[in-house]
């Protein structure tokens, strides 16, 4: 099956046999031939983006939203770096992408070329993996590669850099193998029975288990999400998620505990550190969850189920580590526990769930409302039950609005909500709220945002228009960057450094500058109203919601504290609680 | 409980240190693509992971494979995920462990320059034969030894030229093989 053709079209030719529809890019120089062989055909639609970092993010809010590999296309030095936070983003967030950045000439590298930059030297640690092709030989090989690789295992992004020269010359192209095998790069899917088997005689053991589910689940398909869905129910055990992990198990479910970790609820944080048995499935540890890590769920042991070996036994010990798929092991767990019985723990474990009731009705999400001014959490409630019952995407930029995002907007299936969690990448909302919207045509997108993140990728706007993506951004306008005010509060007796937004735009006019749809809102009052108005107006809409300015994020499990030492809603002075030892934390 | 009933180690509290670190040697099976030695030493230097010694070299022309020899200090915890890191990197086909698994032949060389005239070129010449290490260049003041053995040999030896008027040194770095018939 081999056909002549250019580097460039066969770049073209390998996305679309890879299945890809949609390429988000900027084209530059070095990058000419393949936007000619674009050009030239009608399979991939291409979306021309405003800034490269809003391509990645968009390609990663297409990839979480789809299951499917983003794909990004980018020119050579300037392209190429400006491509860097949305790939370091997708690495840590587990987002599989291939990025095609162009690269001057083969006989010019190394001379400092124009728009000449090391881009596999600069992107070696931000990626997955990353190729630089010398030859048109290896074209077409590390074209399929790099889609194997970014999808499988665990996923993340892979970028492929392409001389100029490459793309004009005269090769052989060949098709996808149908059963991609690699050398060296063999992840492995299968647990290991015995572990599974040892795994679930402790769960018929545990009195007081709990489900610590993560972004492994979303990764793992649609079918994970089922399985997890079923191994609740069969179990009858409480279930936690992490930010990443949110609507794997649905938050209508009665055993939902809510997130855990730093801006987790109590229920779940408490949950975690008292229980006897830890399931984490797909979830890897992170700082934000554990806090300080030798007071950690001190009591339990601990299954950790994840495809990558080195994220098991790298922040926390584990007694029974299984690498593998975390769906195929869920379905081995589900088979095992059937096998030997089909009851839920229900009466052995009743003791917990009472103290797990005692836990909820802290109401650790409680908030004091106004009828004068919007609280952030109140418009986020408002957003989800106007919201409800419709096809909603979620996407989030970086900040309180986040995590209240996170706290009071409510997941009932995966591949809904899209946030940067591991890198924290302000600006991301927007452009991955672009992103889904390429993929899902007819849903409602909405980028809960806050006032300075969305200034980092607000251009993008403009892409929105061009392409008719009615992408809905809904700013919580507390005019600070609420979340390092919160910090400052917290460990710098309030010296505001920095952190207030001064000069803001007008939003309202902003939008209407891009062509776009204004709204602002700042009467509790008229909220629903004007979030009717958002949700129906068919255009890109910016929403500026003024919200009360000096509102903390809580509860909170400050950094260097354990899980039962939260600092819980309506805290009246949070400056005198975190030590000198914490104050180094991030 | 925690694992093995370990005291775990805190990210918080880094000081906190409970395992003592050790020296390990650990021989990387990779494909000699460009650009490989770049990612596994980019790995020690991007995670903090020290590197004491390095050898790399092209050990099976027909299939490109390479080899490369890093001498590491770790904690044991430390060492686990230096392994399951390198391990993750694409080109990696493997990743043994030699100092836990033990039974290693570890093996160094160095060239070492010694100027002097007199007794002392007596005395150095007397000190290379006790360490059969070979003359490979001489002048009428000055030799070059190439000496072959354990790096606490090679270290010994360069230490007894010292005073003698050792000039500088060359070290290729740790090669390293398992013993017996098994191949990695
Ligand atoms: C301001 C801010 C505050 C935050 N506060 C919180 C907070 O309060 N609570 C919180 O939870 N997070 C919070 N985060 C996010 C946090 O930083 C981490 O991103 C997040 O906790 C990591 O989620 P995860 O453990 O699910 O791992 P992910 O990053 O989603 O990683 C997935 C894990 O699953 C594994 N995996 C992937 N695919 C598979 C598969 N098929 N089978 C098995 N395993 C697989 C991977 O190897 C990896 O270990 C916050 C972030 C920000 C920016
Ligand atoms: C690119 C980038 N720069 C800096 C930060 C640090 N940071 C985290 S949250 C935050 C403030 C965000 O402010 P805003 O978007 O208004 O959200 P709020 O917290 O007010 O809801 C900053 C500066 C970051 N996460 N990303
Ligand atoms: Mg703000």
């Amino acid at each position: 099956m081999a056909e002549q053709m250019t580097g460039a079209e066969m770049v073209v030719q390998a996305l679309i046999d890879q299945g890809v529809e949609h390429i988000f890019g900027y084209p530059g120089g070095a990058v000419l031939p393949i936007y000619d062989a674009i050009f030239q055909q009608d399979k991939l639609e291409h979306i021309l983006v405003r800034h490269e970092q809003g391509a990645t993010h968009m390609a990663e809010g297409y990839a979480r939203s789809t299951g499917k590999c983003g794909v990004v296309l980018v020119t050579s030095g300037p392209g190429a770096t400006n491509a860097v936070t949305g790939l370091t983003d997708a690495l840590l967030d587990s987002i599989p992408l291939v990025c095609i950045t162009g690269q001057v000439p083969t006989p010019l590298i190394g001379s400092d070329a124009f728009q000449e930059c090391d881009t596999v030297g600069i992107t070696r640690n931000c990626t997955k993996h990353n190729y630089l092709v010398k030859s048109i030989e290896d074209l077409p090989r590390i074209l399929h590669e790099a889609f194997h690789i970014a999808t499988s295992g665990r996923p993340g992004p892979v970028v492929i850099d392409i001389p100029k020269d490459v793309q004009f010359a005269m090769g052989r192209y060949f098709k996808p193998q149908a059963q991609m095998s690699h050398p060296t790069y063999k992840p492995q899917r299968e647990g290991d029975i015995e572990a599974i088997r040892l795994a679930v005689e402790l769960m018929l053991k545990a009195e007081r288990p709990v489900f610590y589910t993560g972004g492994g689940i979303v990764n793992s398909g649609p079918e994970a999400s089922r399985n997890l869905r079923e191994l609740a129910e069969l179990t009858g055990f409480p279930v936690t998620s992490t930010l990443m992990g949110l609507g794997a198990y649905p938050a209508s479910g009665n055993q939902w505990l809510g997130m855990l970790g730093m801006h987790g609820t109590y229920e779940a944080n408490m949950a975690m550190h008292d229980c006897d048995l830890m399931i984490c499935l797909g979830a890897r540890f992170d700082d934000r969850i554990t806090g300080r890590i030798d007071a950690f769920s001190p009591g339990s042991r601990k299954i950790h189920v994840d495809i990558d070996p080195s994220s098991i036994n790298k922040n926390i010990l584990v007694d029974v580590p299984i690498v593998g798929d975390v769906n195929l092991v869920m379905e081995e767990m589900i088979r095992i526990w059937r096998a030997k019985t089909n009851q839920p723990r229900i009466e052995a474990i009743a003791p917990w769930w009472k103290q797990i009731e005692k836990w909820r009705s802290v109401n650790s999400l409680g908030f004091t409302n106004s009828d004068t001014i919007i609280k952030p959490q109140h418009a986020i409630q408002r957003l989800y039950e106007a919201t409800r019952g419709r096809d909603v995407y979620i996407t989030t930029e970086v900040g309180q609005h986040q995590m209240w995002a996170a706290q009071h907007f409510h997941f009932d299936q995966p591949n809904r909500w899209m946030t940067s969690g591991g890198l924290g990448t302000m600006g991301y909302g927007l452009p991955a709220a672009i992103g889904v919207q390429v993929a899902h045509r007819d849903a409602l997108v909405i980028d809960i945002a806050g006032e300075a993140s969305v200034q980092m990728t607000m251009q993008e706007m403009s892409t929105a228009l061009q392409y008719n993506l009615p992408i809905k951004v809904f700013i919580l306008n507390n005019e600070y960057m609420g979340m390092v005010r919160q910090w400052q509060e917290l460990l710098h007796g309030g010296r505001y450094s920095h952190s207030y937004s001064d000069a803001l735009p007008d939003f309202v006019k902003l939008a209407e500058a891009y062509g776009g749809h204004g709204i602002r809102c700042s009467d509790p009052s008229e909220l629903d109203n004007a979030i009717d108005e958002m949700i129906n107006v068919n255009k890109p809409v910016i929403f500026d919601c003024l919200v009360s300015k000096e509102e903390n994020c809580l509860p909170m499990i400050p950094s260097g504290k354990p899980h039962n030492e939260m600092i819980l809603p309506d805290t009246a002075d949070i400056g005198s609680i975190i030590d000198e030892k914490g104050k180094v934390l991030v | 409980m925690n694992a093995n009933l370990l005291p775990t180690g805190s990210a918080y509290f880094l000081t906190q240190q409970t395992q003592t670190p050790e020296r390990h040697t650990l021989t990387v099976l990779v494909d000699n693509e460009p650009g490989v030695l770049a990612r596994v030493v980019g790995l020690f230097s991007a995670r903090g992971f020290n590197i004491d010694s390095l050898t790399v070299s092209e050990t099976e022309h027909d299939k490109h494979r390479s080899r490369i020899t890093v001498v590491t200090v770790a904690t044991p915890k430390i060492l686990e995920q230096i392994k399951l890191q390198l391990e993750r990197l694409v080109p990696v086909h493997k990743v043994h462990d030699l100092t836990a698994e033990g039974n290693a032949i570890e093996r160094e060389l160095a060239l070492v320059k010694v100027a002097g005239v007199g007794e002392n070129r007596v005395e150095a010449l007397r000190l290379a034969d006790a360490f059969r290490a070979q003359v490979i260049d001489a002048s009428t003041e000055s030799f070059v030894f190439e000496v072959t053995g354990k790096s606490s040999k090679v270290e010994q030896f360069i230490a007894l030229m010292a005073p003698i008027g050792l000039v500088e040194v060359v070290r290729t770095g740790l090669a390293a093989i398992t013993r017996g018939a098994e191949g990695m």
